[in-house]
């Protein structure tokens, strides 16, 4: 245990040591969008300087925050459902393999149906609720996962299950002792993939019809030219997907210990 | 303790014949070794003696029940140490043993001790070195409930130096414990310092070529190797393996 929290101590310092390059060049970024925005004066309906969408940011605080906290808690709900969904997918299609012939292309054709074409059709059907919401982030969440999970489940090591096979193991033993905890890192991988793609799929959700959420802010900034406005909101999308990005990767470090720092 | 009988069995995989008729057995509490070239088709014998397949013909007997096409009969270890690597070293000795009941941990850290694994308990199999996972594989094989052991060139992937030790260790604990094993190998010394008997096997498709009893006293140490009779054993099957 010490010997963990040692461990976990030397990675943030590693972070800490190698963190300040990529924040270095969002600041000069920064800093060049700032003067080239003063120097050439450009429009702020067209392009707001960062210190002016900050300034926004900050004073108008009262008005949107209760849009941030709507698409929040519509990506985390939509995520989890998609999650469930996903892991639920793949667990039925690998433990039954007729089942996984007949599904697998239909779970592919899936997601060639561009999301932005069929949010409408589930408007249609389901009218301006939370569900037809959920289900376009159920939509675009379950994929990663459900594939991921397949993956990490049909990778797992050909000698350990045949020594869990000539060992006696049932199938069920095999599913929970062997092929579960093998496909628990590519589980988090298809994880990562669906956090970013829910706070998407939510605000792409709220643009077709919502009272409130970012993407209807965003909707209205982008009508009344609030260009300033627009940019708030991209900037809360972004810390919004890197704060699920984060939790999922301190789950993965709490859950997936024994993985080699150097690969086995 | 336990006894299991091969009685000319045969096996082709599309088409080829990997097995040919072959007959042999173990006798409760032997040490018995099956040496020859690697790809005989002796790792297609464990996994029909596990149960993965059932044979085209033949039996096999264990303390007289036939066993074709049963898994869990006997205790399997892989060429590679097959150990989980999410599971701490005591985690993965008792993998075998908790597939059918709920292990017993004192036992397990016991044994560990006795095979020198002491204060590895807890570590993870990749902070071990190749030789340390052998005996982690080998012990959790003591462990399983089954009285039969069978070993798939468990020293293969080793290097000169940690085999030769691991063999000495492996007969030191085998004969406190003195379960039946069935020891894949194509390493002629290693069989020979080991064994009570070998069968040399064939290649393409695998045949029995002759059997030999190795009439070495028990406990045996590394002096063996170097001694005249060694090289003479080493002369007589080398000589069977190439014709």
């Amino acid at each position: 245990m010490l010997a963990l929290n040692s461990s976990t101590l030397v990675q943030m310092k590693n972070m800490l040591a190698q963190g300040w390059r990529p924040v270095l060049v969002i600041i000069l970024l920064l800093i060049l969008w700032e003067i080239s925005s003063r120097l050439l004066d450009i429009p702020t309906w067209l392009l707001p300087s960062p210190t002016e969408i900050a300034r926004e940011g900050v004073t108008s605080w009262a008005n949107y925050q209760h849009h941030l906290f709507s698409t929040t808690k519509l990506s985390v709900i939509g995520f989890v459902i998609g999650v469930s969904v996903g892991l639920l997918i793949a667990v039925i299609l690998h433990l039954l393999p007729t089942v996984r012939q007949a599904f697998y292309p239909l779970l592919i054709l899936s997601q060639n149906i561009p999301i932005i074409v069929l949010a409408p059709l589930l408007v249609i059907w389901f009218g301006f609720g939370v569900l037809p919401k959920v289900l376009i982030i159920t939509l675009v969440c379950f994929f990663p996962i459900a594939v991921a999970t397949l993956d990490g489940f049909r990778q797992t090591n050909q000698e350990l299950l045949h020594y869990m096979r000539m060992a006696g193991a049932t199938k069920g033993q095999i599913f929970r002792k062997l092929e579960l905890p093998h496909a628990l890192p590519s589980i988090f991988s298809g994880l990562k993939i669906s956090a970013t793609y829910s706070v998407m799929g939510a605000v792409i959700s709220e643009w077709l019809g919502a009272n409130q959420g970012i993407g209807v802010y965003m909707t209205l900034a982008q009508s009344s030219f609030r260009t300033d406005r627009v940019f708030v909101a991209i900037v809360f999308i972004m810390i919004l997907c890197l704060v699920f990005f984060g939790l999922i990767i301190a789950l993965e470090k709490l859950l997936i210990k024994w993985r080699a720092t150097e690969g086995e | 303790m336990s006894e299991l009988v091969v009685e000319g069995v045969t096996k082709s995989f599309s088409g080829k014949k990997v097995l040919d008729n072959i007959s042999f057995t173990v006798q409760e509490g032997e040490f018995v070794s099956l040496l020859g070239p690697s790809g005989s088709g002796k790792s297609t014998l464990f996994h029909l003696i596990g149960g993965l397949f059932g044979p085209d013909a033949g039996n096999f007997y264990l303390d007289g029940n036939k066993i074709n096409g049963k898994r869990g009969a006997i205790s399997y270890t892989p060429q590679s140490p097959s150990l989980l690597p999410w599971r701490t070293v005591l985690d993965n000795v008792v993998l075998g043993a908790e597939i059918f009941a709920k292990p017993d941990r004192p036992q397990a850290r016991m044994m560990l001790e006795k095979a020198g694994l002491a204060g590895y308990e807890d570590a993870y199999p990749h902070h071990l070195s190749g030789g340390m996972r052998q005996r982690v594989a080998f012990v959790r094989a003591l462990l399983s409930p089954q009285d039969f052991i069978c070993l798939d060139e468990p020293f293969s992937a080793l290097d000169e130096f940690t085999r030769l030790e691991m063999q000495q260790w492996l007969l030191s604990i085998w004969e406190q414990n003195r379960k039946s094993v069935l020891f894949v190998t194509h390493n002629i010394e290693e069989a020979i310092h080991l064994s009570d008997r070998i069968i040399v096997l064939s290649s393409n498709p695998a045949t029995v070529k002759r059997e030999f009893t190795i009439p070495f006293e028990r406990p045996r140490d590394q002096a063996l190797l170097l001694s005249e009779e060694m090289l003479q054993w080493k002369k007589q099957i080398y000589q069977e393996l190439q014709t």
